[in-house]
């Protein structure tokens, strides 16, 4: 019994790191109907980006989120600006073939900079602390952490979108770009701060990654799959249904695992598949008035 | 009246593709003025309307505003500029409630005589649906919206593409009866209309376009109903 | 005179004719080629028949699905397990891994249809890696870790190793001139029409009676049919398969997806034309390992931006060239001799 508990409470908690890698992407279509292929390689580079901040630096990888966060922010800003803009429009290829070749390149950089070896951030003592909630059941410091720092992405993304002149401009360029642009909005600045706060979220992501586990260059589009499946199965537009999105797929992981090893990621495709045929809005959809 | 033109448009071409939708067309707008533009469908008034907001290519000198050649410039540095537009169809943000519709409408933060109060004085019906999803107002209460969310930009000349499109002739009068007050601020207005009536009533001075030409300019008293019947249908 | 509609013009009479001649070089590629070229042919062939498939969802019916290494691999494992299983013949397995990716298809494409655009490229993706993940979980095929195949069967082919590699080569070209073959035929049939209405505008083409839906599954199944021979031979060819090599997103999917766009996407000169700048590139730069690989990327980045219809795209609007005979032009015949009365 303990054993399930245990079991469930693991995959809530990891859930949030999946709602975290589902935000950014949930972010990015919302306002711009992009879907970026390369996000999960973003994450990974954003992990290398703390690893290499903490070595130069000497920082612990929580401290080098200081930098990491801007840093990434401010390349997801030119990125979206000197490429992606150029993508957008009505076909759909192009803004996935540029994003899968970004994916390559992001893939075959870090291979060329970093080797396949793995690495992981190491956060200290932090990593195995935990406390214990009654009998039998625990919960880590780290993973708790990281549970809350989803829940502070999320409700920031969500007042940011509902609450500020930012959102509101990313809510109208997405309604209507032309008209957007009659009210002085430049689309091109607009699309680029989104991607800059996408990023900035895929920063926080990233380092999180990096101090849970071993990462290497290829990883990157597993991380956009589970993202993925958490935006559908949370249902698209919402942004706490893209949590829950990413607390069911977490969870769905986690009951895999627990019978059988090799059926952590499958089990996670299942839930997404089973989601998907019985109810393709997904289980939170927004509901438009 | 020599008082330089707040707004020239001067041989302007516009084209969609291949297509071609207005011919060498000139016209002029003076601070303070308001203009009517009207012409059968497909004339070309709207396209005349979004080149002039930038929405379409142009030569810079065919657009002049203030002294400045801003023909091309993006649709965003036209409205920083001090021109807004209120597009044919209201193209209100559904996502967005009323008064946020507004706030984007202000977002460039120009000064001048229009804030949230000053809308709500001028249409008291939009304040106590402010926060209320712009697609649950009716038609009529829609493109006031529309207009006031031009107005929040505080701009130097409105151009407004057919307000009356849709409404009943009730709801088009209680419209139009606002835009004395909106003059009074001193602003220039370019009004598309296919209400010929209601265009000639509010504005000073009448541009009839046929086929993206001018095909007849003057003042609104001194048309007859003949010579505008005849520009506009081209008999 | 008359007017008719035909769909050759001087150009693709011309090669049609070039491609004959090609042909039968190509196919006596064993009398002439090494055993190095034989297998370099053949990986061009295998290229060229799922790039041309790619193209074919994607650039004709706007199925931009990046999970077509779901049949790549789904056939290659149909094709060692009815040989290590069932004892089949592996050139009877060929066709036979084709239809049963296609009925595989038919369910998969009832739930990822759900999905619309972008998101149905990470929706076929998500097929793919739940084959990947089901195939590595069938231990009697080796797990994880794959598995080769038995050396009786590969006797069993052929009795020499060079007879062995002339069959396969030439089981390989067979399959791409029927693969394109049978590309040709769909696009000029009635569903090709179809298909080109619903390039032009799905909602224009839905309007005009066609069953924008029903086509698409057609060309989702149908390539499915083709990806899972291609599949079954590129692994028979190999003689080892295991599950990250058989549902590879890059060797299948990136670069397939890389080809078509370099090569010119939405027609059918593209894919092949993109194989051979493929192949160059490889051969000349392959020594640069993931610098390569990069490089690839950014090629089809700045393609897709500057000339998104690709290097044949840049051909056809220079001089108007067609090798196959697919676009309709009106004809005039100027009433002479033995021109056809239809009208
Ligand atoms: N987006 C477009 N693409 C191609 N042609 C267009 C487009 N918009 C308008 N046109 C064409 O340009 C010409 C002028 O159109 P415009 O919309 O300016 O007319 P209008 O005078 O505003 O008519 P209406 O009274 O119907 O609003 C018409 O022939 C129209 O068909
Ligand atoms: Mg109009």
């Amino acid at each position: 019994m303990t054993d399930w508990i245990n079991v469930i409470l693991q995959g809530i908690l990891v859930g949030g790191l999946y709602a975290m890698f589902a935000a950014g992407l949930s972010l990015i279509f919302g306002v711009m109907r992009l879907v970026n292929i390369a996000h999960g390689d973003l994450i990974v580079l954003a992990a290398y980006v703390a690893l290499v901040t903490t070595e130069t630096l000497g920082v612990g990888p929580l401290v080098s989120l200081i930098i990491v966060v801007p840093l990434m922010a401010a390349i997801g800003y030119l990125l979206q600006r000197a490429v992606l803009n150029r993508t957008l429009g009505e076909d759909l290829l192009p803004p996935l073939l540029v994003t899968f070749g970004l994916s390559v390149i992001i893939q075959n950089g870090l291979l060329t900079l970093f080797t396949a070896d793995d690495r992981k951030l190491d956060a200290g003592h932090i990593e195995v602390a935990t406390y214990r909630l009654f009998d039998g059941v625990y919960i880590g410091a780290l993973p708790l952490l990281q549970f809350v720092v989803a829940i502070a992405v999320i409700a920031a993304l969500q007042f940011i979108f509902y609450r500020t002149a930012l959102g509101r401009a990313f809510r109208a360029t997405a309604d209507n770009p032309a008209v957007a642009r009659l009210m002085g909005l430049d689309n091109r600045h607009v699309f680029a701060l989104a991607m800059a706060l996408s990023l900035a979220v895929v920063a926080i992501a990233g380092v999180f990654l990096a101090i849970r586990a071993n990462f290497d260059p290829s990883i990157g589009p597993a991380r956009l799959i589970f993202g993925f499946e958490a935006v559908i199965i949370g249902g698209l537009g919402s942004l706490w249904g893209t949590f829950a999105g990413g607390l069911v797929l977490g969870v769905a992981q986690a009951v895999g695992a627990h019978i059988n090893p090799g059926w952590q990621i499958l089990a996670g495709h299942v839930a997404f598949l089973v989601i998907l045929a019985v109810r393709p809005e997904g289980l939170f959809p927004r509901i438009r008035t | 009246m020599s008082e330089a033109p707040l707004l020239a448009v001067g041989d302007l071409d516009a084209f969609y593709g291949d297509f071609q939708a207005l011919f060498g067309l000139s016209m002029e707008v003076r601070p303070g003025e308001a203009i009517a533009v009207i012409g059968a469908n497909g004339a070309g008034k709207s396209t005349l309307l979004k080149t002039i907001a930038g929405l379409l290519p142009a030569r810079p000198e065919a657009i002049v505003f203030g002294g400045t050649p801003i023909g091309g410039m993006p649709a965003h540095a036209v409205a920083a500029r001090g021109i807004a537009l209120v597009p044919e169809g209201r193209g209100l943000f559904s996502s967005l409630s009323v008064e946020e519709n507004l706030m984007i409408g202000g977002q460039l933060n120009r000064s001048g005589p229009w804030n949230l109060q000053r809308i709500y004085q001028l249409f008291p019906g939009l304040a106590e649906r402010r926060h209320l999803p712009s697609t649950a107002l009716s038609g009529g209460q829609q493109q006031m919206v529309a207009i006031a969310r031009g107005l929040m930009s505080n701009p130097k000349l409105l151009l407004c593409d057919e307000i009356s499109l849709g409404l009943a002739p009730i709801v088009v009068r209680e419209i139009y009866a606002r835009l004395p007050a909106i003059l009074a601020e001193g602003i220039s207005l370019i009004l598309v209309e296919q209400d010929v009536v209601q265009a000639l009533k509010a504005t000073q001075r009448v541009y009839c376009l046929q086929e993206g030409r001018v095909a007849l300019t003057g003042a609104a008293k001194d048309l007859t109903h003949e010579a505008i019947a005849a520009a506009y249908f081209g008999v | 005179m008359s007017i008719r509609v035909g769909f050759a013009s001087r150009s693709s009479r011309i090669g049609m004719a070039a491609s004959a001649v090609a042909l039968v070089v190509l196919a006596a590629a064993p009398f002439w080629g090494g055993r190095d070229d034989l297998q370099l042919l053949s990986q061009i062939y295998t290229y060229v028949a799922l790039a041309s498939l790619w193209n074919l969802l994607a650039g004709y019916a706007g199925l931009v699905s990046v999970g077509q290494q779901a049949y790549v691999g789904l056939g290659a494992y149909l094709l060692f397990g009815f040989a290590i299983l069932g004892g089949v013949p592996p050139l009877w397995s060929i066709p036979l891994a084709g239809v049963i990716a296609a009925l595989t298809a038919i369910p998969v494409a009832a739930l990822v249809f759900r999905l619309r655009g972008h998101y149905f490229a990470i929706g076929t993706w998500i097929i793919a890696e739940v084959f990947r993940l089901i195939a590595s979980q069938v231990s009697v095929l080796g797990g994880g870790s794959g598995t080769s195949l038995p050396a009786h069967i590969v006797l069993a082919i052929a009795s020499t190793r060079q007879l062995r590699d002339f069959l396969v080569y030439w089981i390989a070209l067979a399959l791409v001139v029927v693969i394109l073959a049978l590309i040709v035929l769909l696009l000029r049939s009635r569903y090709g029409l179809a298909l080109k209405a619903i390039r032009d505008s799905e909602l224009a083409a839905a309007c005009n009676g066609i069953d924008v839906q029903r086509t698409k599954v057609l060309v989702y199944i149908f390539t499915a049919f083709g990806t899972a021979m291609v599949g079954a031979l590129i692994f028979f060819q190999r003689l080892r398969v295991s599950p990250d090599s058989a549902f590879s997103v890059n060797d299948w999917t990136a670069f397939v997806i890389f080809i078509t766009v370099i090569g010119g996407i939405g027609r059918i000169e593209g894919p092949i034309i993109g194989t051979v700048v493929f192949f160059a590139l490889r051969q000349t730069l392959a020594d640069l390992g993931t610098i390569y690989l990069l490089m690839l990327g950014a090629v089809a980045i700045v393609v897709m931006l500057a000339a998104p219809k690709g290097i044949w795209g840049l051909i056809v609007e220079r001089f108007g060239w067609q090798i196959f005979p697919l676009e309709r032009t009106v004809v005039r015949d100027t009433g002479s001799a033995g021109a056809a009365k239809r009208a």
